[in-house]
Protein backbone atom coordinates (compact mmCIF):
# COMPACT_ATOMS: atom_id res chain seq x y z
CA UNK A 1 0.00 0.00 0.00
CA UNK A 2 1.36 3.43 -0.79
CA UNK A 3 1.57 6.33 1.63
CA UNK A 4 -1.56 8.05 0.36
CA UNK A 5 -3.64 4.92 0.90
CA UNK A 6 -2.16 4.41 4.37
CA UNK A 7 -2.84 8.05 5.26
CA UNK A 8 -6.44 7.57 4.17
CA UNK A 9 -6.67 4.42 6.29
CA UNK A 10 -5.30 6.29 9.32
CA UNK A 11 -7.80 9.13 8.82
CA UNK A 12 -10.70 6.71 8.58
CA UNK A 13 -9.62 4.76 11.64
CA UNK A 14 -9.19 8.02 13.56
CA UNK A 15 -12.58 9.40 12.54
CA UNK A 16 -14.25 6.19 13.61
CA UNK A 17 -12.49 6.09 16.99
CA UNK A 18 -13.23 9.74 17.72
CA UNK A 19 -16.77 9.60 16.34
CA UNK A 20 -17.64 6.61 18.50
CA UNK A 21 -16.01 8.20 21.51
CA UNK A 22 -13.61 5.28 21.98
CA UNK A 23 -10.66 7.64 22.47
CA UNK A 24 -10.29 11.29 23.48
CA UNK A 25 -7.46 12.01 21.09
CA UNK A 26 -5.69 10.47 18.13
CA UNK A 27 -1.99 11.26 18.09
CA UNK A 28 -0.54 11.08 14.61
CA UNK A 29 1.38 13.13 12.07
CA UNK A 30 0.30 16.11 9.97
CA UNK A 31 1.92 17.62 6.94
CA UNK A 32 4.64 20.06 7.93
CA UNK A 33 4.75 23.70 6.98
CA UNK A 34 8.18 23.20 5.46
CA UNK A 35 9.12 20.28 3.19
CA UNK A 36 10.30 16.98 4.73
CA UNK A 37 9.17 17.85 8.25
CA UNK A 38 5.87 16.25 9.07
CA UNK A 39 5.06 16.98 12.67
CA UNK A 40 3.15 15.42 15.58
CA UNK A 41 -0.54 16.22 15.45
CA UNK A 42 -3.32 15.79 18.01
CA UNK A 43 -6.77 15.20 16.57
CA UNK A 44 -9.53 15.69 19.14
CA UNK A 45 -12.50 15.70 16.73
CA UNK A 46 -13.38 13.75 13.57
CA UNK A 47 -12.91 17.01 11.62
CA UNK A 48 -9.39 17.44 12.94
CA UNK A 49 -8.66 13.85 11.97
CA UNK A 50 -8.80 15.03 8.34
CA UNK A 51 -5.37 16.62 8.89
CA UNK A 52 -3.64 13.35 9.71
CA UNK A 53 -1.11 12.09 7.21
CA UNK A 54 1.52 9.41 6.67
CA UNK A 55 4.82 9.74 4.81
CA UNK A 56 8.52 9.03 4.89
CA UNK A 57 9.04 12.20 6.91
CA UNK A 58 7.41 11.06 10.13
CA UNK A 59 10.60 11.28 12.16
CA UNK A 60 9.22 12.18 15.59
CA UNK A 61 8.54 9.42 18.04
CA UNK A 62 4.90 9.75 19.08
CA UNK A 63 5.29 7.45 22.08
CA UNK A 64 6.60 10.58 23.80
CA UNK A 65 3.11 12.09 23.95
CA UNK A 66 1.52 9.03 25.51
CA UNK A 67 3.56 9.38 28.70
CA UNK A 68 1.30 9.81 31.75
CA UNK A 69 -1.41 11.21 29.50
CA UNK A 70 -4.82 11.08 31.15
CA UNK A 71 -7.78 9.60 29.29
CA UNK A 72 -7.94 7.24 26.35
CA UNK A 73 -5.76 7.83 23.35
CA UNK A 74 -4.91 6.30 20.01
CA UNK A 75 -1.35 6.54 18.73
CA UNK A 76 -0.14 6.01 15.18
CA UNK A 77 2.83 3.68 15.57
CA UNK A 78 5.42 2.23 13.23
CA UNK A 79 7.89 -0.37 14.53
CA UNK A 80 10.09 1.81 16.72
CA UNK A 81 7.22 3.88 18.13
CA UNK A 82 5.40 0.69 19.11
CA UNK A 83 8.56 -0.59 20.79
CA UNK A 84 8.78 2.59 22.84
CA UNK A 85 5.10 2.28 23.72
CA UNK A 86 5.76 -1.25 24.95
CA UNK A 87 8.70 0.09 26.96
CA UNK A 88 6.48 2.75 28.51
CA UNK A 89 3.82 0.20 29.41
CA UNK A 90 6.52 -1.96 31.03
CA UNK A 91 7.86 1.06 32.93
CA UNK A 92 4.34 1.93 34.15
CA UNK A 93 4.16 5.25 32.30
CA UNK A 94 1.32 4.23 30.00
CA UNK A 95 -1.65 1.98 30.74
CA UNK A 96 -2.17 -0.55 27.99
CA UNK A 97 -5.95 -0.37 28.44
CA UNK A 98 -5.94 3.38 27.78
CA UNK A 99 -3.92 2.96 24.64
CA UNK A 100 -5.19 2.11 21.18
CA UNK A 101 -2.39 1.46 18.73
CA UNK A 102 -2.96 2.29 15.07
CA UNK A 103 -0.10 0.22 13.66
CA UNK A 104 1.70 0.94 10.39
CA UNK A 105 4.67 -0.74 8.73
CA UNK A 106 7.48 1.78 8.38
CA UNK A 107 8.91 2.37 4.91
CA UNK A 108 12.13 3.67 6.51
CA UNK A 109 12.13 7.39 7.21
CA UNK A 110 14.01 9.95 5.15
CA UNK A 111 16.86 12.03 6.54
CA UNK A 112 16.12 15.56 5.36
CA UNK A 113 19.77 16.56 5.79
CA UNK A 114 20.89 13.91 3.34
CA UNK A 115 18.38 15.17 0.77
CA UNK A 116 19.43 18.77 1.27
CA UNK A 117 23.09 17.78 0.94
CA UNK A 118 22.37 16.57 -2.60
CA UNK A 119 21.20 20.06 -3.52
CA UNK A 120 23.77 22.37 -1.93
CA UNK A 121 22.71 26.01 -1.81
CA UNK A 122 19.35 25.28 -3.40
CA UNK A 123 15.99 25.73 -1.75
CA UNK A 124 13.79 22.66 -1.79
CA UNK A 125 10.13 23.59 -1.91
CA UNK A 126 8.47 20.21 -2.18
CA UNK A 127 9.36 16.54 -1.95
CA UNK A 128 7.02 13.91 -3.29
CA UNK A 129 7.31 10.19 -2.61
CA UNK A 130 6.64 7.84 -5.48
CA UNK A 131 7.37 4.23 -4.63
CA UNK A 132 11.10 3.79 -4.05
CA UNK A 133 11.90 7.26 -5.27
CA UNK A 134 11.61 10.81 -4.07
CA UNK A 135 10.93 13.65 -6.46
CA UNK A 136 12.70 16.67 -5.09
CA UNK A 137 11.42 19.96 -6.39
CA UNK A 138 12.71 23.48 -6.05
CA UNK A 139 12.74 26.67 -8.05
CA UNK A 140 13.71 25.60 -11.55
CA UNK A 141 14.44 21.94 -10.84
CA UNK A 142 12.72 18.62 -10.19
CA UNK A 143 14.93 15.59 -9.72
CA UNK A 144 14.51 11.96 -8.75
CA UNK A 145 16.43 10.56 -5.79
CA UNK A 146 16.48 6.90 -4.74
CA UNK A 147 14.90 6.60 -1.33
CA UNK A 148 17.41 4.07 -0.06
CA UNK A 149 20.21 6.60 -0.54
CA UNK A 150 18.69 9.17 1.77
CA UNK A 151 17.18 7.13 4.59
CA UNK A 152 17.98 7.86 8.21
CA UNK A 153 20.98 5.84 9.42
CA UNK A 154 18.95 3.96 12.03
CA UNK A 155 16.35 2.88 9.46
CA UNK A 156 18.95 0.85 7.54
CA UNK A 157 19.59 -1.40 10.51
CA UNK A 158 16.15 -1.46 12.10
CA UNK A 159 14.95 -4.99 12.80
CA UNK A 160 11.36 -4.21 13.64
CA UNK A 161 9.58 -2.14 11.03
CA UNK A 162 6.25 -3.73 11.83
CA UNK A 163 4.55 -2.65 15.03
CA UNK A 164 5.09 -5.01 17.98
CA UNK A 165 1.60 -4.30 19.28
CA UNK A 166 -1.36 -2.97 17.36
CA UNK A 167 -5.09 -2.85 17.86
CA UNK A 168 -5.56 -2.16 14.21
CA UNK A 169 -3.01 -2.53 11.43
CA UNK A 170 -3.29 -0.13 8.51
CA UNK A 171 -1.92 -1.43 5.23
CA UNK A 172 -0.90 -4.85 6.57
CA UNK A 173 2.55 -6.06 7.57
CA UNK A 174 5.54 -5.27 5.40
CA UNK A 175 9.22 -6.24 5.41
CA UNK A 176 10.57 -6.52 8.96
CA UNK A 177 13.91 -4.91 8.15
CA UNK A 178 15.90 -3.17 5.47
CA UNK A 179 18.59 -5.80 5.74
CA UNK A 180 21.40 -3.75 7.31
CA UNK A 181 23.63 -5.45 9.87
CA UNK A 182 23.28 -3.71 13.22
CA UNK A 183 26.35 -5.31 14.78
CA UNK A 184 28.57 -4.04 12.00
CA UNK A 185 27.72 -0.40 12.57
CA UNK A 186 26.81 -0.29 16.25
CA UNK A 187 30.19 0.43 17.78
CA UNK A 188 32.67 1.66 15.15
CA UNK A 189 35.12 3.11 17.70
CA UNK A 190 35.77 -0.27 19.28
CA UNK A 191 38.63 -0.90 16.91
CA UNK A 192 40.33 2.40 17.77
CA UNK A 193 42.84 3.13 20.51
CA UNK A 194 41.83 5.17 23.53
CA UNK A 195 43.19 8.53 22.29
CA UNK A 196 41.55 8.15 18.90
CA UNK A 197 38.27 7.27 20.56
CA UNK A 198 38.47 10.42 22.63
CA UNK A 199 39.26 12.47 19.51
CA UNK A 200 36.29 10.96 17.65
CA UNK A 201 34.03 11.57 20.62
CA UNK A 202 35.07 15.23 20.90
CA UNK A 203 34.77 15.76 17.16
CA UNK A 204 31.30 14.20 17.06
CA UNK A 205 29.87 16.41 19.78
CA UNK A 206 31.81 19.66 19.39
CA UNK A 207 28.91 21.52 17.71
CA UNK A 208 26.39 20.74 20.43
CA UNK A 209 24.66 23.93 21.62
CA UNK A 210 23.04 22.23 24.65
CA UNK A 211 19.51 22.98 23.50
CA UNK A 212 18.30 19.57 24.77
CA UNK A 213 16.09 18.97 21.73
CA UNK A 214 17.51 15.42 21.66
CA UNK A 215 16.32 14.83 25.19
CA UNK A 216 12.96 16.48 24.62
CA UNK A 217 12.26 14.37 21.53
CA UNK A 218 13.10 11.09 23.26
CA UNK A 219 10.27 8.99 24.68
CA UNK A 220 12.56 7.64 27.39
CA UNK A 221 13.16 11.04 28.99
CA UNK A 222 10.16 11.46 31.23
CA UNK A 223 11.71 12.37 34.59
CA UNK A 224 9.93 15.31 36.22
CA UNK A 225 13.26 17.02 36.64
CA UNK A 226 16.08 15.99 34.32
CA UNK A 227 19.57 15.71 35.81
CA UNK A 228 20.76 18.53 33.54
CA UNK A 229 18.16 20.91 34.96
CA UNK A 230 18.85 20.16 38.58
CA UNK A 231 20.81 22.80 40.44
CA UNK A 232 21.05 21.27 43.90
CA UNK A 233 23.28 19.44 43.37
CA UNK A 234 24.31 20.53 39.92
CA UNK A 235 25.30 17.25 38.30
CA UNK A 236 26.35 18.79 35.05
CA UNK A 237 27.74 22.22 34.13
CA UNK A 238 25.73 24.40 31.78
CA UNK A 239 28.48 25.62 29.49
CA UNK A 240 29.60 24.44 26.09
CA UNK A 241 32.96 23.47 27.51
CA UNK A 242 33.97 20.03 26.24
CA UNK A 243 33.78 18.49 29.71
CA UNK A 244 30.20 19.70 30.22
CA UNK A 245 29.09 18.61 26.76
CA UNK A 246 30.74 15.23 27.26
CA UNK A 247 29.12 14.80 30.68
CA UNK A 248 25.68 15.62 29.31
CA UNK A 249 25.94 13.23 26.39
CA UNK A 250 27.50 10.35 28.30
CA UNK A 251 24.87 10.56 31.00
CA UNK A 252 21.96 11.05 28.64
CA UNK A 253 23.05 7.96 26.74
CA UNK A 254 23.59 5.99 29.95
CA UNK A 255 20.09 6.80 31.18
CA UNK A 256 18.77 5.20 28.00
CA UNK A 257 20.61 1.94 28.67
CA UNK A 258 18.43 -1.10 28.08
CA UNK A 259 15.57 1.15 26.97
CA UNK A 260 16.68 2.84 23.75
CA UNK A 261 15.03 1.38 20.66
CA UNK A 262 17.31 3.22 18.22
CA UNK A 263 14.29 5.11 16.87
CA UNK A 264 16.47 8.00 15.74
CA UNK A 265 14.13 10.73 16.97
CA UNK A 266 16.99 12.37 18.88
CA UNK A 267 19.18 12.71 15.78
CA UNK A 268 16.25 13.92 13.69
CA UNK A 269 15.48 16.62 16.25
CA UNK A 270 18.99 18.03 16.61
CA UNK A 271 19.46 21.45 14.99
CA UNK A 272 23.22 20.96 14.92
CA UNK A 273 23.27 17.60 13.15
CA UNK A 274 24.92 15.76 16.05
CA UNK A 275 24.98 11.97 15.80
CA UNK A 276 24.27 11.02 19.41
CA UNK A 277 23.29 7.49 18.41
CA UNK A 278 27.03 6.81 18.30
CA UNK A 279 26.76 6.48 22.08
CA UNK A 280 23.30 4.96 22.47
CA UNK A 281 24.01 2.30 19.84
CA UNK A 282 27.11 1.14 21.64
CA UNK A 283 25.05 0.66 24.79
CA UNK A 284 22.29 -1.07 22.84
CA UNK A 285 24.88 -3.52 21.54
CA UNK A 286 26.38 -4.12 24.99
CA UNK A 287 22.96 -4.81 26.46
CA UNK A 288 22.33 -7.36 23.74
CA UNK A 289 25.74 -8.99 24.17
CA UNK A 290 25.82 -8.97 27.97
CA UNK A 291 22.19 -9.62 28.88
CA UNK A 292 20.59 -10.82 25.65
CA UNK A 293 17.93 -8.14 25.74
CA UNK A 294 16.32 -5.96 23.09
CA UNK A 295 14.12 -3.14 24.39
CA UNK A 296 10.43 -2.91 23.63
CA UNK A 297 9.89 -6.29 22.05
CA UNK A 298 7.38 -7.76 24.53
CA UNK A 299 4.80 -6.50 26.99
CA UNK A 300 5.75 -7.68 30.47
CA UNK A 301 9.50 -7.91 29.78
CA UNK A 302 11.50 -6.44 32.63
CA UNK A 303 14.08 -3.78 31.73
CA UNK A 304 17.57 -5.30 32.12
CA UNK A 305 18.86 -2.48 34.33
CA UNK A 306 16.22 -3.32 36.95
CA UNK A 307 17.25 -6.96 37.11
CA UNK A 308 20.29 -9.03 37.94
CA UNK A 309 21.40 -12.61 37.63
CA UNK A 310 23.90 -14.19 40.01
CA UNK A 311 26.16 -15.07 37.08
CA UNK A 312 26.17 -11.65 35.35
CA UNK A 313 29.60 -10.86 33.87
CA UNK A 314 31.90 -9.22 36.41
CA UNK A 315 35.46 -9.60 35.18
CA UNK A 316 35.89 -5.81 35.45
CA UNK A 317 35.47 -5.98 39.24
CA UNK A 318 38.59 -6.74 41.22
CA UNK B 1 23.91 -6.72 42.15
CA UNK B 2 21.87 -4.15 40.23
CA UNK B 3 24.88 -1.88 40.40
CA UNK B 4 27.02 -4.58 38.79
CA UNK B 5 24.97 -4.35 35.60
CA UNK B 6 24.96 -0.57 35.62
CA UNK B 7 28.70 -0.33 36.20
CA UNK B 8 29.40 -2.88 33.48
CA UNK B 9 27.55 -0.73 30.97
CA UNK B 10 28.95 2.56 32.30
CA UNK B 11 32.53 1.36 32.25
CA UNK B 12 32.17 0.10 28.70
CA UNK B 13 30.62 3.40 27.64
CA UNK B 14 33.28 5.60 29.23
CA UNK B 15 36.11 3.56 27.79
CA UNK B 16 34.35 3.45 24.45
CA UNK B 17 34.27 7.26 24.44
CA UNK B 18 37.98 7.39 25.17
CA UNK B 19 38.50 7.46 28.92
CA UNK B 20 41.83 5.71 29.45
CA UNK B 21 41.54 2.12 30.68
CA UNK B 22 42.97 2.09 34.19
CA UNK B 23 41.35 5.30 35.44
CA UNK B 24 38.14 3.64 36.48
CA UNK B 25 38.26 0.82 39.02
CA UNK B 26 35.67 -1.37 40.65
CA UNK B 27 36.05 -3.67 43.59
CA UNK B 28 33.89 -5.62 46.07
CA UNK B 29 35.10 -4.88 49.56
CA UNK B 30 33.24 -5.70 52.72
CA UNK B 31 33.55 -3.48 55.80
CA UNK B 32 35.37 -6.36 57.46
CA UNK B 33 38.09 -6.48 54.81
CA UNK B 34 40.44 -3.75 55.95
CA UNK B 35 43.43 -5.36 54.35
CA UNK B 36 41.76 -5.74 50.98
CA UNK B 37 40.71 -2.10 51.17
CA UNK B 38 44.23 -0.95 51.91
CA UNK B 39 45.64 -3.10 49.13
CA UNK B 40 43.06 -1.94 46.58
CA UNK B 41 43.62 1.73 47.34
CA UNK B 42 47.33 1.26 46.85
CA UNK B 43 46.78 -0.48 43.54
CA UNK B 44 44.37 2.16 42.28
CA UNK B 45 46.72 4.96 43.29
CA UNK B 46 49.60 3.29 41.50
CA UNK B 47 47.59 2.63 38.35
CA UNK B 48 46.37 6.23 38.19
CA UNK B 49 49.83 7.64 38.96
CA UNK B 50 51.25 5.62 36.12
CA UNK B 51 48.74 7.18 33.73
CA UNK B 52 49.70 10.69 34.84
CA UNK B 53 47.45 13.73 35.24
CA UNK B 54 44.06 13.54 33.51
CA UNK B 55 43.81 15.44 30.25
CA UNK B 56 40.31 14.36 29.26
CA UNK B 57 37.02 15.47 30.82
CA UNK B 58 38.80 18.45 32.34
CA UNK B 59 36.97 21.74 32.57
CA UNK B 60 39.10 24.84 32.37
CA UNK B 61 37.19 27.48 34.27
CA UNK B 62 39.27 30.24 32.67
CA UNK B 63 38.10 29.11 29.24
CA UNK B 64 34.38 29.18 30.01
CA UNK B 65 34.11 32.06 32.49
S1 LIG C 1 17.86 7.88 22.73
FE1 LIG C 1 17.29 8.55 20.64
S2 LIG C 1 17.16 6.62 19.49
FE2 LIG C 1 17.07 6.05 21.67
S3 LIG C 1 14.87 5.98 22.17
FE3 LIG C 1 15.60 8.07 22.67
S4 LIG C 1 15.15 9.30 20.82
FE4 LIG C 1 15.05 7.09 20.23
S1 LIG D 1 19.68 18.42 20.14
FE1 LIG D 1 21.77 18.52 19.33
S2 LIG D 1 22.56 20.58 19.87
FE2 LIG D 1 20.71 20.19 21.11
S3 LIG D 1 21.54 19.34 23.04
FE3 LIG D 1 21.03 17.56 21.72
S4 LIG D 1 22.98 17.13 20.62
FE4 LIG D 1 23.17 19.18 21.52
Amino acid sequence: MDNAAIAKGIREAAKKLLGEGKVDVVIGYAKGTVPMRDYPYFAYTPEEAENLTWSGFCCNNLALYAIRRPGRMAVVAQGCVSRNLVGLVNENQVKRENLYVIGVNSPGMVDRRKVQALFPGQTITEVEEVGDELIVKGVGFAEKVARKKVMRQNCYTCVQRNPVISDELIGGEGPASHGGNLDKVAAPWEKLGSSERWAEFQESFKDCIRCYACRDACPLCYCHVCFVDESQPQWCGKTQDEADVATFHLLRAFHCAGRCTDCGACESACPAGIKMRRLTMKIEKDIRDLYGYQPGMAIGAQPPMTLFKPNDPQDFIK
Amino acid sequence: MFARRRFAVLKNLLEYAGLEPGRLHFSWISSAEAQKFQQTVTEVTEAVKALGPATRMIKDIRKVA
